[in-house]
This record gives C-alpha cells, sequence and structure tokens, in this order.
C-alpha cells in the first residue's frame, strides 16, 4: 500500500458491499433455480431455494435500507448523483476508452479522485441499479412475500403476476449487471487491484 | 302548467322505455312446472303452512333444511327443465306425505347418465370408477352418493361450461367440500368421529386463505388423471400433494388439473399456454415466458460476448 492511494470506501460501505454481494449471489442462484427449476431436475430443492431467497430478499432489503441513510448522512450519496449537462458525451467518452484508449495505454478520461470516485459510466450504471432496479426488485419482493399487499387486477391481468414478471426482469437487469461490474472491476494495471480495494478500502495510487 | 305536464308525460315516457329495455334485458326464466310450483310452495320456504285436520288449526312449522329446495337456484341449475316428480314419487303430492315414501331409493346420477352415449363426453361410467376407489366410498360404501356432493337442486356446470372464469370454478368445487368439511351435522351423517379443523390441518401449507381462494381442494386430494377430466378418486390425506413444486415449477400438476381446460383450449389454437394459464392466477415457477426467455438469453450472449472480446483484446495487447 503507497501513501498515494486513496481511501474511498470507509468500513460501513465495505461491510455492506459484502453483505450484499453474498445476499445477491444467492438471490440470483436460488431465483434462477426456483423460475427454470424442473420437478425432474431440480438444481436446488424448492423448499430450500424459498427459504434462501426469502432469507437472503430480507437481508439484502434491510441493507439497502442502511445503504440509503448511511449515503445520505455520509455524503457518499453524492457520488450518484451525476452533472446531467454532457453525461451522454462524457459516458461515451469513457466507454470509447474501455474500448479504444485503454488498448492504447492512454490516460484515464476521467481519473479517480476522493470527490469522483465514479467514472461516468460507473455513475450512470450504479444510479440505475441501485435507485431503480433494487428499489423496485425490493418492493415486489415485499409484494410477492405479502400477495395480499398486492391489487387482485391491474388492467385485468393478475396483480401478482405482474409483480412476478417485474420482479424477475428487475432480477435479471441486476445478474447482468453483476456480470459487468465484476468484469470492469477487473479492468486496470493489475486485474486484481479493485477486488483488494473493496476488501482493504484503498484505491491504488497508480490506478487513479 | 303545460310545459309541466309534457315534462312528467316524457319522464313517464323514458322510464317505460327504460324498464322495457331493462325487461328485454333479462335472462328468460325458467318456469316450474304445475305440479313443481305446487311442491315448492312448501319446499321453496323455510317456513311451511298446513291445515291440521285432527286440531282443525294452522300450523306453521319450519322446514328440514336439507328438503328446503332454493327456487332460484333451482331454475338456474343444469337439471332445472325437470319436474319434481320425474324423480320423485308422485304421491308426494300428498299431504302429510305417505311414511313409506321415506324408504323409496333416489336415483343416483348414474341411473340416468351411466351407459348413456348422450353423455359420453362427461366420462360418468369412469367417474363413477373413481368414486368406488375414492377414500369416500371405501369409507362409507353404499352410503356414499354422489348427491352428498352434488346438490341435484343445485348443480350448475363449472369447468365445463365455456369461458368459466377459474376463480368461480374454485368457489363452487370448493363450496362441494365444504357443505361437509366445514358443517358438523352434514358431516357427521357419514361418521360419528369428529370433523377435522380444517385450518388446523392446513397450518403447514403457507398462504393458507390465497390458496383456498385460488386452488380447488381437488387439485391436492385427487391423483393426476389424463382419463377423466375432473378426477373423482378423493385420495386419503397422506396421499394429498404436500410437495410446494408439485404445483409450483414449469412443470406444475395444475397445467393437468384446473389449468387443463384452458390450457387446451389454448394449445388447440396454436399458442403458447403459460398465458392463459396464469390469466386469472398465479402459480410461482410457471410464470416463464418464451419471449422473455429469448430477450433476456440474447442480451445476456452479447454481455458475455462483448465480455470474452475484452479480455481477448486484452491479453492480445498484452502479448
Amino acid at each position: 500500500m503507497s501513501k498515494h492511494d486513496l481511501y474511498l470506501y470507509p468500513v460501513w460501505l465495505r461491510i455492506w458491499h459484502g453483505v450484499n454481494a453474498i445476499c445477491i449471489i444467492l438471490l440470483i442462484v436460488t431465483g434462477i433455480s426456483m423460475q427454470y427449476g424442473n420437478l425432474d431436475y431440480p438444481f436446488l430443492p424448492f423448499k430450500t431455494s424459498v427459504l434462501l431467497h426469502n432469507f437472503a430478499g430480507v437481508t439484502a432489503a434491510i441493507g439497502y435500507a442502511v445503504f440509503l441513510v448511511y449515503n445520505h448522512f455520509s455524503g457518499n450519496g453524492k457520488q450518484y448523483v451525476p452533472n446531467y449537462r454532457g453525461f451522454a458525451g462524457r459516458i461515451s467518452k469513457q466507454g470509447m476508452y474501455y474500448l479504444y484508449g485503454y488498448f492504447k495505454g492512454e490516460p484515464k478520461p476521467f481519473p479517480i479522485t476522493k470527490e469522483n470516485k465514479f467514472n461516468p459510466l460507473q455513475r450512470f450504471s450504479y444510479l440505475t441499479t441501485m435507485y431503480v432496479f433494487v428499489p423496485i426488485i425490493a418492493i415486489t419482493g415485499v409484494g410477492l412475500l405479502y400477495p395480499e399487499l398486492i391489487f387482485t387486477k391491474i388492467f385485468n391481468i393478475g396483480g401478482v403476476q405482474l409483480t412476478a414478471v417485474l420482479h424477475s426482469v428487475m432480477g435479471f437487469f441486476i445478474s447482468l449487471f453483476l456480470i459487468v461490474h465484476l468484469y470492469v472491476a477487473s479492468i486496470g494495471k493489475n486485474p486484481l487491484r479493485n477486488y483488494k480495494s473493496i476488501i482493504n478500502g484503498y484505491h491504488a495510487a497508480d490506478d487513479h | 302548467m303545460i310545459t309541466e305536464h309534457l315534462f312528467k308525460k316524457y319522464l313517464m315516457l323514458c322510464f317505460l322505455l327504460a324498464s322495457g329495455i331493462f325487461c328485454f334485458a333479462q335472462v328468460e326464466p325458467v318456469t316450474l312446472s304445475e305440479q313443481s310450483s305446487h311442491c315448492i310452495q312448501c319446499h321453496g320456504n323455510r317456513y311451511y303452512k298446513f291445515h291440521n285436520k285432527v286440531t282443525g288449526s294452522e300450523v306453521k312449522k319450519l322446514m328440514n333444511p336439507y328438503y328446503f329446495i332454493d327456487s332460484t337456484k333451482y331454475v338456474q341449475a343444469i337439471h332445472s327443465f325437470f319436474s319434481c316428480e320425474d324423480c320423485h314419487a308422485a304421491d308426494y303430492v300428498n299431504y302429510p306425505h305417505p311414511s313409506e315414501l321415506k324408504l323409496e331409493p333416489k336415483l343416483s346420477c348414474i341411473d340416468c347418465h351411466g351407459g348413456d352415449e348422450t353423455f359420453a363426453k362427461y366420462q360418468f361410467d369412469q367417474m363413477a370408477e373413481e368414486v368406488a376407489n375414492s377414500v369416500h366410498k371405501q369409507a362409507f360404501g353404499e352410503q356414499f352418493k354422489c348427491e352428498m356432493c352434488h346438490d341435484l337442486h343445485s348443480y350448475k356446470l363449472g369447468a365445463r361450461k365455456e369461458n368459466s372464469k377459474i376463480t368461480e370454478i374454485v368457489k363452487q368445487d370448493n363450496e362441494m367440500c365444504l357443505s361437509c368439511h366445514n358443517n358438523l351435522s352434514k358431516y357427521q351423517i357419514l361418521t360419528d368421529n369428529q370433523k377435522p379443523e380444517l385450518l388446523k390441518t392446513h397450518e403447514w401449507l403457507p398462504n393458507q386463505e390465497l390458496h383456498f381462494l385460488n386452488v380447488r381442494c381437488i387439485e391436492c386430494h385427487t391423483p393426476v388423471t389424463d382419463t377423466v377430466m375432473v378426477s373423482h378418486k378423493i385420495l386419503p390425506k397422506e396421499k394429498a400433494v404436500h410437495l410446494c413444486s408439485d404445483c409450483h415449477s414449469t412443470n406444475s400438476i395444475l397445467r393437468d388439473k384446473l389449468y387443463k381446460y384452458a390450457a387446451i383450449q389454448s394449445r388447440n389454437e396454436g399458442g403458447y399456454y403459460n398465458s392463459v394459464i396464469l390469466n386469472e392466477a398465479y402459480v410461482i415457477g410457471a410464470n416463464r415466458n418464451k419471449y422473455f426467455n429469448i430477450i433476456s438469453l440474447l442480451i445476456l450472449g452479447l454481455a458475455l460476448g462483448g465480455i470474452s472480446l475484452h479480455i481477448a483484446a486484452r491479453i492480445i495487447n498484452k502479448k
């Protein structure tokens, strides 16, 4: 660790991130098992999947509430707020860097600082995931746990069915986010360095 | 004054027109035969009156609830075109009814419907075979009769009726089971045993109320069969479905039971029947949609393809 390393991820964030990661992986695995499970070839026993899914879902939802509160009071939430002017241009600049500049050894278009932890592409994807996908999946998840809360019919389609479809569509997007998130984290001077960062909290100085 | 008079006339005309339209819109009622109307005078009411010749007084008595015929339900029932005397002895027309009539054997469903080609599509003979092997018949033998579940005076087609709603089918069919299993006096016609408390015996079932409202008892209490449309072989409780995944999976047994009608109809139309299955009810695990599957696989493929290309480019670039 160098003295120039940036301390970006405080303890609360790392704990939340770790718990959330375990829950999300459990939710994806059990979710796929319930959605695509077959009686003849059950990926996981149905009852086990339901139990694990409920447990992980409730834990992740509580974790999300904690995340929102901490984000608000610690100021970390500001990292998610984009500067809308020229946002699309900055996103495409970052995208071009991943596709082209990165291979040419060009400097990062948006170097990481304490004030700007996320590059525009990260900001956009984290904002969409944490403030659109996750709230929807959490609310629909609570609805599926307590189906009596759901409208019986919405435009003549079963309310529970609509909720379930929305829940699984959001689940799919979050799974997709996870895959891309895990891969993008490996882009850097050393593929493992970002994974270490989220454990020790420090972002490597030469990777700014 | 003239205006007020005209206005009143206009209102009257509107009222008459509206009543005419309303009457026209009513379903043509089934009229009871003269003989049935005679019976329904007493049996259509909770109380009946008669003149006691011995005491010379007018008597009002409570009708035995099991001999009460709901005339509204009767005229809507599938057998409404029958007159009482078609099934009951003509001597019932006299009151007090002759006591020996109590011993008269009653007609069973099979007496009319058995071995008859006209009713072949309803599979009455196969049903009778299944009933013979059901837990009720095994326990109570000849004492157990079709009409204990299917009230002949009010029975309507449920699942077999075109465009019937699943919620209505569930309600009608479950009421048959509950007519005994939620009514101690009727339950004890067949047994002296204490009636099990349904809510307690089904305590293990998650979201009990939702299950009771959305699926029929027979979904779990009969085996899956492809010979009879509605299985009549009620299983002993030990053999009832207890596994959540029997229903909550894409292979859900409900496809072969409650949703069979809708599924067959939709398959015949060449469509993907999942949407029909889920039209009115939701079964966890059965909401796979082939279009969503294709789109999600496509997006996933693109993402993984992109990542693979990027990894390959990184490896090549490093060399």
